[in-house]
């Protein structure tokens, strides 16, 4: 009896999202004959309710992205758009005056304003808040106070709001590349009524973006998300199809044999089992393999005693020319990767592929001996085992597998990969500096620019420096390219802080990331975006 | 009878402490900082983090924890989830389909189990018999995710028979062909405990004695040897039921099934306490209840056997 | 059906003396009664069976343990990717994996790991799971209540996450090898075979032969041991081993998960899992560690068959 009444329950809800998604223009379609264009594509459960400030992983930050928009989007190519933004202006690249395009809406129908945003921000980046983006706030003045453990400041103070239409914002210190970040989105506008019940709000956001949700209850846990269009929108992103339905999966194998069966439109990531096959099982036409700006690579952590002084550059050098980085990623990845010529990645304004120094990225068997057997004189390696550490959940064991192998058969040291069973683990022995060995790390950035690759991760100190890596002409040549007056001179002071990078070696890049999408005979007008995300609101249904 | 199984029922009390307090102590001791790892690879404001940690309890003794969760039981409060998800909710849906998956599975290996198993006792040493156990060890040594790779390409796909993939709101014929996967191991321990206690009871004094009275080959087997050798048969059928619901990791996630087995192993990747304690609290329950009602077959099947 | 009622017989019964019955009932009493284990090893050895299945097991162990009898190749040296997921070549006879290893050379290297695994964790579930389901089926009262109800809890938590935790505790973390799987195994196996132990015990102990025994004196640890388990055993034989493919297989899962055996071991189920991204485009990875792991398997089913029929007297006597 008991379980017949659950399974009642369940019916009804089913029954009642049926029906909503009904009147939401479109159906699931989960049989793939839907005569509406509406859009299905994969997802993963969004591991936070869908607040924009809360959302850091790519389940919830599509669909984030699709609800709501900043003051600026990105073009395919990653080049910034006004959307909210009439003028984004500034004379030191300390102080920004930025100015809203009018009758903005919610689609509750309020209006969108500076409080809007203002108002936002100063949530997002209060501790007490405990929002997952928090840090994305860091460089406006006064959020030191509000971040802080126990702080009864909620407002920072670099934020004013001058009027409905116009807000200031003061940064701690320059930063040139700052307004790029805008269009991250963290930075989106929040309705008053969101700051009343959050988590509540999270669950059926109201936002300003191309899309809406398909009604109260549209996100039905571990099922799907669905969105409709939303028709008060006038910015650059409007949409080409009656709505896109998120399906749920917990993994892409599920969703690989969906799309083969023509019951699920777009599927952003093909498998590891079908890397070789999934050509000829798509058929021309059907996929794209598109770079994007993220990357691989393994980083060595300075703190260790072996890699220390001349002996370690020379150590990381060998190995880094011991890694035949164009045959794993012809063989294990099928060519889905792209072998690293430096530290960021060739999508982003300013790439540079040549240079100086980059040589010791490439595949060089006998210089890596060499560099070796020079290490060995300066101090033996003896017989212990270069491992990397990875989270075995990650689906990162074969190329790890593959670069260890390498390693072990042009060096003639023993080689191998460290799985962790879970991700926290991997993070807590990075943070807390207790790596044994080499460890996988890798950068998707947050917005298109050269400084978001080098910052977090190589600065000193900086949040994502797991190799505790530290160089005071790094830095400086950082700070330089933060206040440098014209985004050129930028790219050059962040191209020579790669020179230093590529000198000292903190972390072995391996290769970019390449986006391998497969979708329906249904539909058309595919493509992915600077970020690997694909533009949904481009695509059509045939 | 009665008493023993009210006894029965009285010993869930003591279980169900030992247990919640065990996998508690099991989740407090993982290894890692589970809220470092909602930030993905970045850096955590230490504030943020303390704060997020206030929220869930894990800024408490692992004592107090746990009767902060036994606490809020009282109140059927289970507790959120990491992604503020109440767990009471993310229980409602999980169990529903993952029951209907098990119980698809059971019948499934029982009946085949049976069937074949009395077969190939039956026909001892012969072809069927040969082909059953080449069949069984394909099944012991070619993993799930191949078997359940294989089957749903062919019948979801190429054949287009069944849903490929099934979700969360299958139904019962939905679930037919991720049952089949899921029940297929099971299966080779139910045709080979069959055909064991077959081939033991075919000598029996009793069964010399019905056919000696005359009694009808069928008759025979189905009554009285089928009867009599379904002890160790319903015995791991029991104990598989809940296995069948805790650890369906792979067929729930070849076939897109947001099961018990999917989440608990998620739930234990990203060290969620009140989700993994909830789950396997109801497992355990799953559990005492199977077996109360095995040991109450064990009465029906053999009269001889007696509680006190 | 009506019975034949016979209401009087005449009888004639010759003296004991004069009939040649006699020599044939004779018991000759100086020699030992053969136990009933002793008598079951008499019948295994002519069983062709149990030969068979000896051969093949003594194959296999002799595999595992002088692996570089039967292979030249060193598995773990010299993987290249340009070999990778190659077809059989001069001095590779199986091909090669994703990784370009050689299919052979690892498979025999992996015997050693996989075998281990399998033939320890299966003993020592039999041991402490067999131990504890007789005791609580024999006895019954509070002491089954209490020991099914710990079984209940260990079933019940997952494997993976008491994993996590095993490997943990400093000792198997600075320990890392084959015996940490073994045990890990163990542990989270043990109540499944306890609970059919123990439904097997449950329904001897109340049979004819057990009340006999008892009632001749005989003690209650005494029948337990002499009487109910050898007539009990054939359902924990068969569990056991099926179980002795899973263990094999389920080390995969701990291994993959970074929570079994170090990368540079090599077992079966490690290529098997490692298997899964070639499954399309070189099934021949996947087939040949199976292969093997339905071989091992096979021979201790027979194994099994052959041990039940051995200690049941009445399937001996054809």
């Amino acid at each position: 009896m008991r379980f017949a009444r659950t399974s009642k329950i369940v019916g009804l809800a089913a029954a009642a999202a049926l029906a909503l998604s009904a009147c939401g223009g479109g159906g699931g379609g989960t049989d793939g004959a839907d005569a509406s264009a509406v859009i299905t594509a994969n997802t993963t459960e969004p591991q936070n309710p869908l607040v924009p400030t809360n959302t850091n992983e790519v389940g919830g930050g599509r669909v984030v992205d699709l609800l709501f928009e900043g003051l600026i989007s990105y073009d395919a190519s990653g080049a910034p758009v006004n959307e909210v933004a009439e003028s984004i202006e500034t004379k030191d690249s300390k102080n920004y005056t930025i100015t809203l395009k009018p009758d903005q809406k919610f689609t509750n129908g309020d209006p969108v304003t500076a409080s809007s945003f203002v108002d936002a921000w100063n949530y997002g980046a209060a501790a007490e808040n405990a929002q997952l983006n928090e840090y994305f706030f860091d460089s406006i003045a006064g959020y030191d106070e509000v971040s802080a453990k126990d702080s009864k400041k909620k407002e920072m103070s670099g934020l004013k709001v001058v009027d409905d239409k116009t807000f200031t914002v003061e940064l701690a210190q320059p930063e040139s590349d700052w307004p790029l970040r805008l269009g991250y989105t963290a930075f989106s506008p929040l309705p008053e009524a969101a700051f009343q019940d959050m988590k509540a709000f999270g669950e059926n956001p109201v936002g300003n973006g191309p899309y809406k949700l398909a009604g109260d209850g549209a996100w039905q846990h571990d099922v799907e998300i669905a969105l409709v269009p939303n028709p008060d929108y006038t910015g650059t992103r409007a949409p080409q199809n009656d709505g896109i339905t998120f399906k749920i999966y917990s993994g892409f194998e599920a969703a690989y044999q969906d799309l083969l069966a023509n019951n699920l439109d777009l599927l952003d990531t093909i498998p590891p089992s079908s890397l070789k096959n999934f050509k000829t099982d798509l058929g021309e036409g059907r996929y794209l393999e598109k770079p994007y700006a993220g990357n691989q690579a393994i980083t060595i952590p300075g703190y260790l005693d072996e890699w220390k002084g001349e002996a370690g550059e020379l150590r990381r050098k060998a190995i880094s020319m011991a890694i035949n980085r164009p045959e794993i990623t012809k063989v294990i990845f099928s060519g889905g990767r792209e072998p690293a010529t430096e530290f960021t990645a060739p999508v982003i304004d300013g790439y540079d592929a040549d240079i100086k120094g980059s040589e010791v990225l490439k595949f060089n068997p006998e210089e890596a001996r060499k560099l070796w057997a020079e290490a060995d004189k300066i101090e033996p390696w003896g017989d212990k085992a270069f491992t990397i550490s990875y989270n075995s959940d990650g689906g990162h064991k074969e190329w790890i597998d593959a670069v260890a192998n390498s390693i072990k058969n042009e060096l003639g040291i023993d080689a191998q990969g460290k799985p962790y069973a879970t991700f926290a683990e991997v993070r807590e022995i990075a943070t807390s500096k207790q790596l044994e060995g080499a460890l996988r790390t890798g950068w998707q950035a947050d917005y298109p620019s050269l400084y978001n690759f080098l910052g977090p991760t190589f600065g000193t100190g900086a949040g994502s420096n797991d190799g505790d890596y530290s160089n005071k002409e790094f830095d400086a040549k950082l700070r330089e390219g933060l206040s440098a007056k014209s985004p050129e001179a930028g790219t050059t002071a962040f191209n020579e802080a790669q020179e230093i990078l590529l000198q000292d070696l903190p972390a072995v890049p391996l290769w970019y990331q390449v986006r391998q999408v497969g979708w329906s005979e249904n539909v058309d007008k595919v493509d992915t975006a600077w970020n690997g995300v694909p533009i949904y609101h481009q695509i059509t249904r045939k | 009878m009665a008493w023993y199984i009210v006894r029965r029922f009285l010993q869930m009390i003591p279980v169900f402490f030992g247990a919640t307090f065990l996998v508690y102590f099991l989740v407090f001791s993982l290894p890692g900082d589970p809220i470092q790892a909602l930030f993905g690879d970045r850096a955590v404001n230490p504030a943020v983090a303390d704060q997020l940690r206030a929220q869930y309890n894990l800024d408490q003794p692992f004592l107090v924890q746990y009767f902060l969760y036994l606490k809020n039981l009282v109140t059927v409060n289970l507790g959120n989830d990491f992604s503020g998800r109440p767990v009471a909710e993310v229980l409602a849906q999980v169990f529903p389909v993952t029951i209907r998956l098990a119980i698809l599975a059971l019948l499934f290996e029982a009946v085949f189990g049976i069937i074949f198993g009395v077969i190939a006792g039956l026909r001892k040493g012969r072809f069927f018999d040969g082909t059953i156990l080449v069949a069984s060890l394909i099944v012991i040594a070619i993993p799930i995710f191949v078997l359940g790779f294989v089957m749903q390409y062919v019948v979801g796909v190429k054949l287009g028979w069944a849903k490929p993939t099934v979700g969360a709101e299958a139904g019962w014929s939905d679930l037919i062909l991720p049952a089949i996967v899921l029940g297929l191991v099971s299966l080779a321990y139910v045709i080979r405990l069959t055909r064991t206690s077959i081939i033991e009871n075919l000598n029996a004094d009793y069964v010399r004695t019905a056919t000696a009275k005359g009694l009808s080959r069928p008759r025979v087997v189905v009554v009285h040897i089928l009867r009599n050798s379904m002890i160790p048969v319903i015995t791991f059928l029991g104990a598989d039921l809940g296995a069948l619901m805790g650890g369906a990791i792979v067929t729930e996630g070849i076939f897109n099934v947001p099961g018990v087995g999917q989440r608990l192993y998620q739930s234990v990747l990203r060290g969620e306490g009140p989700t993994i304690v909830s789950i396997v609290s109801v497992l355990i329950l799953v559990y005492i209840l199977a077996n109360l009602l095995v040991d109450v077959l064990y009465a029906w099947l053999d009269p001889r056997i007696r509680y006190a | 059906m009506p019975e034949h009622r016979r209401d009087y017989i005449e009888h004639y019964v010759a003296p004991i003396e004069e009939t040649p019955l006699q020599a044939t009932d004779k018991v000759s009493e100086d020699v030992q009664p053969l136990s009933l284990w002793a008598e079951a090893w008499r019948n295994l050895r002519r069983q062709p069976l149990f030969v068979i299945a000896s051969v093949l097991i003594l194959l296999i162990v002799v595999v595992a343990l002088f692996p570089a009898l039967f292979t030249q190749t060193e598995p773990n040296a010299n993987c290249q990717l340009a070999n990778s997921d190659g077809g059989p070549a001069p001095g590779h006879p199986l091909g090669f994996t994703i990784q370009g290893c050689d299919v052979y050379a690892r498979l025999i290297y992996g015997t050693r790991a996989s075998l281990t695994v399998g033939i320890f964790a299966t003993l020592g579930t039999l041991l402490i799971g067999g131990t504890l389901g007789a005791i609580a089926g024999f006895h019954g009262g509070w002491l089954d209540s209490v020991i099914a109800r710990i079984g209940d809890v260990f079933f019940a938590l997952p494997l993976i996450l008491g994993a996590i935790i095993i490997m943990q505790l400093p000792f198997f973390r600075e320990n890392r090898n084959v015996w940490t799987v073994v045990i890990t195994l163990v542990v989270f196996g043990w109540p499944q075979v306890a609970r059919i132990t123990r439904g097997a015990v449950i329904s001897v102990r109340n049979a004819d032969f057990v009340t006999a025994a008892r009632s001749l004196g005989v003690s209650r640890p005494a029948a337990l041991v002499r009487h109910v388990i050898p007539n009990a055993l054939a359902p924990v034989i068969v569990v056991a081993t099926v179980n002795l493919g899973i263990f094999i297989v389920a080390e995969a899962t701990l291994s993959f998960l970074g929570i079994g055996l170090p990368p540079d071991v090599m077992s079966w189920g490690n290529d098997i899992s490692a298997a899964q991204v070639s499954l399309r485009s070189n099934p021949s990875t996947l087939l040949w560690p199976a292969a093997a792991l339905s071989v091992t398997v096979l021979s201790f089913i027979m194994l099994g068959d052959a041990l039940r029929d051995a200690l049941d007297p009445k399937a001996r006597k054809r």
